[in-house]
């Protein structure tokens, strides 16, 4: 080809091209933006300011005055926010470079949220810089939520700036709120239910609703009545405009003090370091491949058994992630993820209790590599629901940090101890209804952010700690969540015995809550949590996981007329209320907690636990001291103390008989040798080349990770292309069986099929 | 030398063999899976995790489904020490959880001084004990 040619063939191409760009029907969720999790290439502007700015000292120094100004707008959306969440916690701020890289996040909060919001930067500078029907100018401010464009789920809501100097984008500042209320088919957000994606309430692509720093009255009156709670949704829009302002401030003092290209410096030397020294750490540890899984026992609607299944490989400097074996999505199921809000997710846990020493950005995960399958749990199709995809990325947190501890152990340098898996399941109770003061209101409790701490090399996980996605978050205060809301928390922040995953140090342990509507009749709860069967986690070198919970119900009671008339039946435990059954003619049922939203009636008690965190180590080699003083703190009985961690002691005094504990423990360990088989001999009798037969199974069998299964043995599918996965409404379900047992019923009596009768 | 992999398990770098760290037995070779030259038991949940309410009375006890999940213990035959614990699905293959590349270890060993005790990393809270009085 001469260049003759050559150039006219460029010229058409840039052509077909244009055209294509002009006449774009549909800006849909763009995979070159969303598939790619790492920090921009440098771009000229950035390259020359780090030519003219080396001096490490000043670089420094406008580091941490960014990070301050991250905290003062943290502080800002904490206090002024009207969310529960904002109050504890589940939020965050951030700068990001003018690429859109997130390269300071607040210390406190959420930071995955900010984590994911680079991706709708970078969809706002692909599309709407030069859209002469949008454009982004100095006061501009873009909301945004739709997860298919950057996001956990699209309960929280961002709010975007861009920042100029002199008419130049210099960078973006960002604050994420997990609102809750998003006008969804159940309230509060994150709804169980979600069949579509159009059941999941707003869907907000990243648009303008600010111009010169002030929300558009027209558009907010719309996104006001598509949600359930109007006001909250203005007052949050207001504070994170405010907090996206006050950081606006702060870059524009560092502007005016050191200029335009140390800010820019700043921002790229920080994230190119942080890839540097990323891959100096995993350079550190050993090449290995390590596998993991955890089960899913729920998809929120019925229970079912789903895989979540990852390798990680590690080779030199590289680190990769491989969640090929995972299960298949399920098509009209909450629980699938988009792939950011996954990848995202192994970030937090890196940024939690790995390399918790680093700049909270995005570029400690950008040398992170991953491979996953389009059409699975944890990267699902744009048109499969996600609003509860917590379901599918605390998985992909837990093996991730499963995975993680059996590298870091012979790691010389160490910047946490190593580690049991968090509990990682957000049970509280998530409610909506018309509160006592006529409001209508759509939210959940805190208590979601008391999971239960892994235990770690050297000591007890901490109890109803924080939650795996934000280290420094509160549960709430009861007191003030009563102000608004029309129930009562009858126990709370008390233990659940017996609950703690044991191991030479145990996880720590989480509490009962009992819940009570009082003052509304329009008023619901629903709980969104797997592990009602299966625990959800791992335990670490010997520990074991935290076991299940069930959720409880007490119906057809009046507890506060009891609490009038006969306080002495009311008991402060699940177990007392439930194994007593101190209310007559009252109803006490179990359930798994994927509970729909539920109306409530006066007085009926909804009781739920938090979960424990992972056990380290073999327990006998717990120090009897330790368990004795659980059994002094009521975390475990005596009982369950002496079986569990064979250690003999006075039940009156708790005095601890050392020398008997020694033979106990002997006898045990001569015990396990004897019950315990050779490894081949065990796979040859317990192992089976299928999954069970009678429960639904979803994922890959026995490490062949080419072949899927999807729901039961005759459903394999390639692994590669899983195709969409339809599960039957369980109403229907129940509907086919009693049909089945009537037509059986008539039969038997003699009478002709239904269907047939006229 | 010798390399401090788990809690209850080192690689001698000059044997190539996984070892016990509580009783020094030769679990088997170091470019395999230490697991084969373990013992296996399939634990009921039940003696783990215990119904806490009624399971006469109720479906969901607190206590895990055996029919949906099993608990795998691998001891040491020589000393009985529970070295690792796998929750699974039921009649699951035991997962190759650690494939070590022995050749790359010796290599990042090579220049590291041998470590005896496992490195903890930074500290953070005051121990539990000694807040507690007695
Ligand atoms: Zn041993």
């Amino acid at each position: 080809m001469n260049n003759e040619t050559n150039n006219s063939a460029l010229q058409d191409q840039e052509l077909i091209e244009k055209f294509l760009k002009d006449t774009t029907l549909f800006l849909g969720p763009d995979p070159e933006i969303m598939r790619d999790h790492r920090i921009m290439p440098r771009t000229p502007e950035e390259e020359k300011a780090m030519e003219a700015f080396t001096d490490l000292n000043q670089i420094a120094s406008i580091r941490d005055r960014l990070q301050s100004a991250c905290e003062e707008g943290f502080e800002m959306v904490e206090q002024m926010g009207a969310a529960p969440g904002a109050k504890w916690g589940d939020i965050i701020t951030g700068i990001y470079s003018a690429s859109g890289d997130l390269t300071i996040g607040s210390a406190g909060g959420v930071l995955i949220f900010s984590a994911l919001v680079h991706h709708p930067i970078k969809f706002i500078i692909k599309n709407w810089i030069d859209e002469k029907t949008v454009g982004v100018s100095a006061g501009d401010g873009f909301i945004h939520n739709d997860s298919r464009y950057g996001n956990v789920h699209n309960t929280d809501q961002s709010m975007i700036l861009p920042v100029f100097h002199e008419g130049k984008l210099v960078c973006w500042v960002a604050s994420t709120v997990h609102e809750g209320e998003c006008g969804a088919i159940e309230p509060g957000g994150m709804p169980s239910m979600a069949e579509t994606s159009f059941d999941e309430g707003l869907k907000m692509s990243p648009f303008k609703v600010v111009e010169n720093y002030e929300i558009k009255r027209d558009l907010l009156t719309f996104l006001q009545n598509s949600v359930r709670e109007p006001k909250l949704q203005y007052e949050d829009m207001k504070v994170k405009l405010f907090a996206c302002m006050r950081l606006e401030k702060r870059i524009k003092e560092v502007l005016s003090t050191d200029g335009p290209e140390a800010l820019t410096a700043c921002l790229r030397y920080t994230n190119e370091s942080v890839v540097t020294e990323v891959r100096r750490r995993i350079s550190e540890w050993p090449d290995m491949t390590v596998r993991t899984q955890t089960i899913m026992d729920s998809t929120l609607r019925e229970n079912a058994l789903l895989k979540v299944n990852l390798a990680v490989i590690k080779k030199g400097d590289r680190l990769i992630f491989d969640f090929s074996g995972t299960s298949p999505e399920l098509t009209n199921r909450a629980i699938n993820t988009q792939l950011p809000g996954m990848k995202g997710m192994v970030g937090q846990a890196f940024m939690n209790h790995i390399w918790p020493d680093l700049p909270r950005g995005q570029a400690g995960l950008s040398p992170v590599e991953f491979v996953t399958q389009p059409g699975t749990l944890v990267d699902c199709s744009y048109s499969a629901p996600n609003s509860q995809s917590l379901m599918s990325i605390f998985h992909s947190f837990t093996v991730a940090q499963h995975a993680c501890a059996k590298f870091l152990y012979s790691c010389p340098d160490k910047y946490t101890r190593v580690l049991a898996p968090w509990h990682n399941m957000i049970n509280t109770f998530i409610w909506g209804g018309v509160n006592q003061h006529g409001e209508t209101l759509g939210n959940l409790c805190a208590d979601l952010n008391g999971m239960g701490g892994g235990a770690r090399m050297d000591r007890d996980g901490e109890h109803a700690l924080s939650p795996i996605f934000a280290t420094m978050a509160d549960i709430g205060e009861q007191e003030m969540n009563e102000e608004e809301v029309p129930f009562l928390q009858l126990v709370s922040k008390k233990m659940t015995a017996n609950t703690q995953a044991p191991g030479k140090y145990r996880g720590g342990m989480g509490y009962t809550m009992i819940a009570a509507t009082k003052d509304s009749e329009q008023w619901g709860f629903m709980t969104t949590t797997q592990g009602s069967k299966v625990p959800t986690i791992q335990g670490l070198f010997g520990g074991y996981a935290g076991g299940s919970y069930p959720l409880c119900k007490v119906q057809g009671v009046d507890v506060y007329e009891v609490l009038l008339e006969n306080p002495q039946l009311f008991k402060h435990s699940i177990h007392e209320i439930m194994n007593e059954q101190p209310f007559p003619d009252a109803r006490y049922t179990t359930h798994h907690m994927g509970m729909g939203f539920d109306i409530s009636k006066r007085g009926e008690l909804y009781m739920i636990s938090q979960g424990s965190g992972g056990g380290y180590g073999d327990p006998l080699e717990r120090d009897p001291l330790y368990v004795i003083m659980d059994i002094e703190e009521g975390l475990i009985s005596p009982e369950w103390a002496k079986k569990l961690y064979k250690v003999e002691f006075n039940e009156t005094t708790l005095v601890v008989d050392n020398e008997a504990t020694e033979k106990l423990r002997a006898e045990y360990r001569e015990q396990r040798k004897k019950q315990g088989v050779p490894y081949a001999e065990f796979v040859k009798t317990q192992v089976k080349d299928h999954p069970p037969e009678n429960i639904p199974f979803y994922g890959a069998w026995n490490g062949d990770n080419e072949v899927i299964y999807a729901g039961s043995l005759d459903d394999k599918r390639d692994a590669q292309n899983p195709g969409p996965i339809y599960v039957t409404h369980p109403k229907d379900v129940r509907i086919a069986e009693l049909e089945a047992k009537l037509a059986a019923a008539r039969k038997d009596a003699g009478l002709p099929p239904e269907n047939e009768r006229k | 030398m010798k390399v401090l992999m788990t809690e209850y398990l080192r690689i001698d770098l000059d044997s190539e063999n996984w070892e016990c760290r509580v009783c020094d037995h030769v679990i088997g070779p170091a470019r395999g899976n230490y697991k084969e030259g373990l013992l296996v038991y399939n634990r009921d949940p039940a003696d783990i995790h215990p119904s806490i309410i009624d399971p006469e009375k109720y479906r969901f006890t607190f206590c895990p489904d055996r029919e949906w999940v099993n608990i795998y213990e691998f001891y040491c035959p020589s000393c009985g020490t529970q070295v690792e614990v796998e929750y699974t699905f039921p009649n699951h293959m035991p997962l190759y959880d650690m494939e070590v590349d022995i050749d790359a270890l010796k290599e990042q060993w090579s220049h590291r001084e041998e470590i005896l005790e496992p490195v903890k990393g930074p500290n953070i809270l005051v121990d539990r004990c000694h807040t507690h009085k007695h």
